[in-house]
Order: C-alpha cells, then structure tokens, then sequence
C-alpha cells in the first residue's frame, strides 16, 4: 500500500527531470537561433524589405513568400511591416504570403528544427508551407475580392 | 517501430553535438563580425539577450507541459490520440493546440520530438507547426491592419492548408 503511494510522487520527479533534460538538450540550439536572429535584426534593415518589391503580383507574391521565409521572429512583427508595405502600395497577394510564410517557414531556424524534429521532416515541412502559401495568398485574396 | 525508436535515439544523439556545434558556428559568426563592426554587434547581442530572456518563461511553460504529459499521458494514450489511427479528433486538438500555444516555435521542437517518440504522427506535428501562425492575442492588430474579411478569410484557409500539408508530408 505505502509502494503505490509513493510510486506517483516518484514519477512526477522523474517526469519534470526528464522535461528539463529534454529542453536542455535543445538549449544550444535554440541559443544559436537567437543570436542568429539579433544578427540579422541588426544587419538587414526593415527598409530593404519595402525597397525590393518590383510591382507585378506574382513575382511581388514569390519575393512576400521568399521575405516572410528569410525574416522570423514574433508573427506581430510581421503584421506591422505587412501592414506597411500595404500602405506603401504592395500587392495584397504579396503582403499575404509575406505573412503566412513569416510563420510557417523558417530558414534561420531550419538547422534547428532539422536538428530536432529530423532533416527529411523539416525540409518537406517548410518546402510544403512554402508552396502552400501561394495558394492561401491567391485564395485569400480572391476570395475577399469575390466578397466585395 | 522498433526501428523508428532507434532512429529517433540517434537524431537525439545527434542532435546533442549538432546543437553546439551550430551555436559554435553562430559564435564564431559573432567574433568575425566583430572585427568588421563592433558597436553594431554589440547591438545585435543586446537584441539577442532580450530574445533569450523573452523565451525563458515560455521555456518553463514547456517544461511543465512535457512533465504533465509525461506524468498523465501513456504513450498507447498518445498514439491513440495523435497517431496512425488518429480520427478527426486528433487533428482538431492539433490545430487548437497550435492556435492556443504561444512562444516561439523553437521552443515547443522538443516537446514535439517527444510526443513522436512517444508516437504522434508527423502529420499532426505539422499540422501543430502551421496553425501557430494564427496568434489569437494579435487577431485585434491583424484586424487593425488588414480587417475583420482579410482576418476571417486567410484563417480559414491556412486550417485548410495545415490540413493539407499534414496530408502531404506523410504521403512524400
């Protein structure tokens, strides 16, 4: 009686231990990514972004979509630049996809989510995300200008 | 499946050394590009330490949710929930536990790993990936930015696309 009492105590130790050796395995790697975003927040301006749109939709889609997947951090980071760009006369196609990919694709963290979740995984995963996110650009868009 | 356990023991294995050797490399970035321009490294660095302290708490969240999980969660009950012979219901707890879950993604790769390894297929930990870019306490600056149709519009079909890709990234 007294061993079934103390065997969940037991447990719960080991599964908290076991969490925090699971994240401190990873703790290298998530390390190396925050350095390598401050890096690249501080050497690639936000202004670049808005100076490489060329105006035709599709290839303005490609360029959102190649942006969102290079830049990462926080998602509201990129309603504020997508927002922005809107303002400054981007395509919604393009500001979607620049969106969507912010989020589902992440090259700067590709080492890390490869390193953890498998190679094969992440790169089908963001290679997918990628290409999904033309269509959810074209279908959003559509859809809101069937919508009126 | 025992197969599948090894491999998994091995990516972990590697992993470990691979996880150093990329903050190595990142390090070794820093310094080279310290020579080149020290006071905007040094700002990079400060960008970075506020990111790092950003992710602590949610780093604490995870633990938290792993050792529940671990603790409550039998394996056979994670398969059921999330494995091959997941149901509808395994996919809809993906994407609300996507939507719902917050932090940066990084942060949540171990927590996946061990739900795999516990199991859950990669469809669903797809599925979770994808519907993270729906952040239910940003939905008013989306609003303000781009509307409630644009909002209303673009959720409904990244679900759609989650779904999708978890689909696809088992079939290839």
């Amino acid at each position: 009686m007294k061993q079934k009492k103390d065997a969940p105590k037991k447990s719960w130790k080991h599964s908290l231990i076991k969490a925090g050796k699971n994240v401190g395995n990873a703790l290298p790697i998530i390390i190396g990514v925050l350095l390598l975003f401050g890096l690249f927040r501080t050497f690639v301006p936000t202004s670049f972004i808005r100076q490489v749109f060329s105006g035709n939709p599709f290839k303005d889609t490609l360029i959102g979509a190649a942006l969102g997947s290079i830049f990462a951090g926080n998602a509201v980071n990129s309603y504020i630049i997508g927002g922005e760009l809107l303002r400054n006369g981007v395509s919604l196609f393009a500001v979607a996809a620049f969106i969507i990919t912010w989020v589902t694709v992440g090259f700067i963290q590709l080492p890390a989510e490869a390193s953890l979740l498998g190679k094969s995984f992440a790169l089908k995963r963001n290679a997918l995300s990628f290409v999904l996110s033309f269509f959810v650009a074209i279908a959003t868009v559509l859809t809101l200008n069937l919508l009126g | 499946m025992m197969k599948e356990k090894k491999n998994i023991q091995t990516q972990n294995k590697k992993s470990g050394k691979g996880g150093y050797l990329f903050l190595g490399l990142v390090v070794l970035a820093y310094a080279g590009l310290s020579l080149y321009n020290a006071p905007k490294v040094l700002h990079a660095l400060k960008v970075s330490a506020r990111l790092i302290l950003e992710i602590v708490p949610v780093l604490l969240f995870v633990i938290l949710i792993m050792a529940l999980l671990d603790y409550f969660l039998k394996p056979e009950k994670i398969k059921r929930i999330f494995g091959r012979e997941a149901g509808l219901k395994g996919w809809l707890i993906a994407i609300a536990f996507g939507i719902v879950s917050h932090g940066s993604v990084y942060a949540w790769y171990p927590l996946l790993r061990e739900l795999r390894s516990h199991g859950m297929r990669e469809g669903l930990i797809a599925v979770f990936i994808y519907n993270r870019a729906i952040k239910i306490p940003f939905i008013p600056l989306m609003i303000y930015y781009f509307g409630l149709k644009f909002f209303v519009v673009l959720t409904f079909y990244m679900i759609i696309a989650s779904v999708i890709e978890g689909l696809l990234i088992e079939k290839i």
